[in-house]
């Protein structure tokens, strides 16, 4: 593949996403693409599979060729695998799926189904052809959409954040299907990922683009990883052995006051189903707790109904005095407005929070809420946008955003209106270095300045920084804590 | 859904039916029906039906646990037949506007018959197929344009999806302190919300679909094939017989009134 000063402007937006990009690759090749969120390292692969739309998605400047032609006419050369599990599941069973590809480059029938069948063993998928594909686990769903794209047999295999979404078994499947894959078919590779480490070993060659969408590295990994150590730091890559400097985790008090309290719960999302029951737990005031545990094993949900969104399905969720200010103790039984102020839940799919047309307006949605005047929200949106990173794209379509960027922003919104408790799911998904930085420094600022702090997170430096207070779920230490 | 189609029982003959022949089946039944309003002829199609697919496999319990909704909504059409259908004859009972009448009683049974003669076939002959299966059929057998069908057949998966979003989107609104408004505007609010999304999930799957190659000019090959055979021969004959038979019977009868007479 072949760029030569190209680029490419979003509809819509002022900046290019991408600005005079020069580089080449060789078959064979396997590159790891850097650089911070939002400096269009999606937007560049998309162009390279051919899919990244027509005029009326955006504006292109300069030539993208691969093996000297326009990538939307050689559809199926490359491939493309995204960073979105759910969105990639084409069709309604496993083998069907990854036929899919095939089909549409006209594979002869009897070849198609061995291709299904050495793709998915490739992966390691092994399940029968007709397992529905909606009973797969995240990094299962992320494997078969590796199986199809191999399928196809493309010479060039792109990957765009494929792990980002998982837990660390999902991404250890992801990257063991991918090494297994590359060895055998020796396909061109490209994938941008934050985290180097899952890649490092893997790949031949580091390209780092810097925040205004230029290329300011290219070369061997490790020389690469040495001699540009400093502005991969600055670009907000994860750059391995280099720890992020965040205050760490301090244990909290053991005679803290407990702000919000669930006694031997029984949780789910609708009220048929348990998920987990006999559950009790104590978030101590103004500490900050950290929630593990293996995917499937009710985390979220747990969170969800501490933070006063789902009922329990038995048991009590009881806030202290302090915190319910003169309402029920039961959060369920408070209005949405009332929680704002004392219980600030942020979700884990962003686009599910996003109510309003710009960023500046959605962050605007609790503070209108709450009645406060014109100068009191626009002191606190612009702080939050300021801290966030965030105030540049004040006017950008909330949905438009990267999904680091959405992520701070749904933190952000909860944020704006100073909740006592803030509940976090997954907060770090998809962060590049220096917004971690940013979002845990942040957090960690709010926790000892009085905020409880209660978070699912798989991440274990995000563990190390803000776990006050450890409880996993995949163990029945939850079940202990309350008679500890 | 799964769970539901795992226990659907195998029926003779119908399952090895392509899935639009069943379609082309249940509308030769059906459409001869739709222009009569008798109930001589709707009363031999259902004899001859329940008879056909107790062979094929249903049983009673089948029939209920598939067919409720239908064997809930004919006596209702019939009902209101019965109550509020053209006077004629011998009035039994009034009122206000409501009257019982020979002639209403005969539409009533009529209609309500008709309703079951209409809908169990359609239920039954599709409680088995599979939306896949059907999409291949349509695209290959019934030549629709492959575009159309894969696309509506991908987007047939996201329903799902969209129900998990609604419920995510309202524990979403209340924590964020717009959850109090009144049922109709949370309501409008939230479906135009889930519109927007509905569409950005769309473009994702059309992004995930264009990935793999889907929608470029080159001929496309298919990885299950869709066959007619003898089966559906079978069926077809069978479903036109059933229509000829029951029409044939009223006008013998002379009970048979089309719709627009």
């Amino acid at each position: 593949m072949e760029a030569r000063g190209w680029g490419w402007r979003h509809a819509g937006r002022r900046r290019s996403a991408l600005d005079g990009i020069d580089l080449v690759i060789s078959p064979g090749e396997r590159v790891l693409l850097l650089g911070p969120s939002g400096s269009g390292k999606s937007t560049l692969l998309h162009a390279l599979a051919g899919v990244h739309g027509g005029a009326e998605e955006g504006e292109e400047t300069g030539s993208l060729l691969i093996d000297g032609e326009w990538p939307g006419s050689v559809r199926g050369r490359a491939s493309l695998v995204l960073q979105d599990p759910d969105s990639q599941v084409i069709l309604a069973r496993v083998g069907d799926d990854v036929a899919f590809g095939c089909e549409n480059l006209g594979v002869p029938r009897d070849e198609i189904w061995r291709r299904v069948r050495r793709a998915l063993d490739e992966v390691g998928l092994d399940l029968p052809l007709d397992h529905p594909t909606s009973m797969l686990s995240g990094g299962q769903k992320q494997r078969l959409a590796l199986a199809g794209a191999l399928a196809m047999g493309p010479g060039l295999l792109l990957l765009d954040e494929p792990t980002a979404n998982l837990d660390p078994a999902g991404v250890d499947e992801v990257r063991q299907s991918v090494a297994r894959t590359l060895d055998r078919t020796g396909a061109t590779f490209v994938v941008v990922e934050h985290r180097v480490d899952v890649w490092i070993d893997l790949v031949t060659r580091v390209v780092v683009l810097g925040r205004d969408g230029r290329v300011i590295a290219d070369g061997e990994p490790q020389h690469v990883i040495s001699t540009q150590r400093d502005a991969l730091l600055a670009a907000g890559v994860w750059v391995p052995g280099v720890r992020a400097t965040v205050p760490t985790a301090r244990p909290a008090p053991a005679a803290s006051v407990v702000d919000l309290e669930g006694i031997d719960l029984a949780i789910g999302r609708r009220s048929d189903v348990v998920v987990r029951s006999g559950l009790s737990l104590a978030l101590p005031r103004a500490a900050s707790t950290v929630l593990t545990g293996p995917n499937g094993a009710g985390k979220s949900t747990l969170a969800l109904t501490m933070g006063g969104l789902l009922p329990p399905l038995s048991g009590r969720v009881r806030a202290s005095e302090g915190l319910a200010d003169g309402l029920k103790a039961d959060p369920i039984r408070w209005r949405s407005r009332e929680l704002l102020t004392r219980i600030g839940t942020v979700f884990q799919e962003p686009e599910h929070q996003f109510v309003a047309s710009t960023v500046q307006r959605e962050l605007e949605v609790a503070p209108r809420a709450l009645g406060l005047d014109a100068a009191t929200t626009a002191r606190r949106t612009h702080e939050v946008l300021e801290r966030l990173g965030l105030d540049r794209l004040a006017e950008a379509n909330p949905f438009t955003l990267s999904g680091g960027e959405q992520r701070r922003l749904t933190v952000g919104c909860a944020l704006v209106a100073q909740p006592r408790v803030v509940v976090l799911d997954e907060p770090t998904f998809g962060q590049d270095r220096l917004t971690w930085i940013e979002l845990v420094t942040l957090l960690r600022a709010l926790v000892d300045d009085g905020t409880t702090l209660l978070s699912v997170s798989h991440d274990a430096a995000y563990l190390d920084a803000l776990g006050d207070r450890h409880l996993d779920l995949g163990s029945d230490a939850l079940r202990m804590e309350a008679a500890a | 859904m799964i769970m539901t189609m795992a226990k659907t029982p195998r029926l003779h003959l119908v399952d090895r039916v392509n899935p639009v022949s069943r379609l082309a089946a249940a509308m030769l039944l059906t459409t001869p029906l739709l222009l009569t309003v008798d109930w001589v002829s709707a009363a031999v199609a259902l004899g001859i039906q329940l008879v056909l697919f107790a062979i094929a496999g249903v049983t009673p319990k089948v029939l209920v646990s598939r067919g409720w909704p239908i064997l809930i909504a004919a006596p209702i059409a019939g009902l209101s037949m019965l109550l509020y259908g053209q006077p004629e004859g011998t009035e039994y009972w009034s009122f206000w506007l409501a009257r019982i009448t020979d002639g209403s009683i005969e539409l009533a049974v009529a209609v309500t018959v008709r309703v079951l003669a209409i809908g169990l076939p359609a239920v039954l002959l599709f409680m088995n197929v599979d939306p896949t299966e059907l999409a291949d059929g349509l695209a290959q057998v019934a030549k629709l344009p492959s575009r159309f069908v894969l696309g509506a057949l991908a987007g047939a998966r996201l329903v799902g999806l969209f129900m998990e979003d609604w419920r995510a989107m309202a524990l979403s609104r209340r924590a964020r302190g717009i959850g109090d408004h009144g049922v109709i505007r949370r309501f409008a609010t939230m479906a135009f919300a889930l519109l927007v999304l509905a569409i950005r999930r769309g473009s994702k799957l059309a992004t995930a679909m264009e990935a793999r190659g889907f929608g470029s000019d080159h001929p496309r090959t298919w990885a299950r094939e869709s066959r007619v055979g003898w089966p559906d021969a079978a069926l077809l004959c069978i479903a036109a017989g059933i229509a000829v038979l029951a029409i044939g019977c009223a006008v013998w009868a002379g009970t048979y009134h089309a719709v627009w007479a």
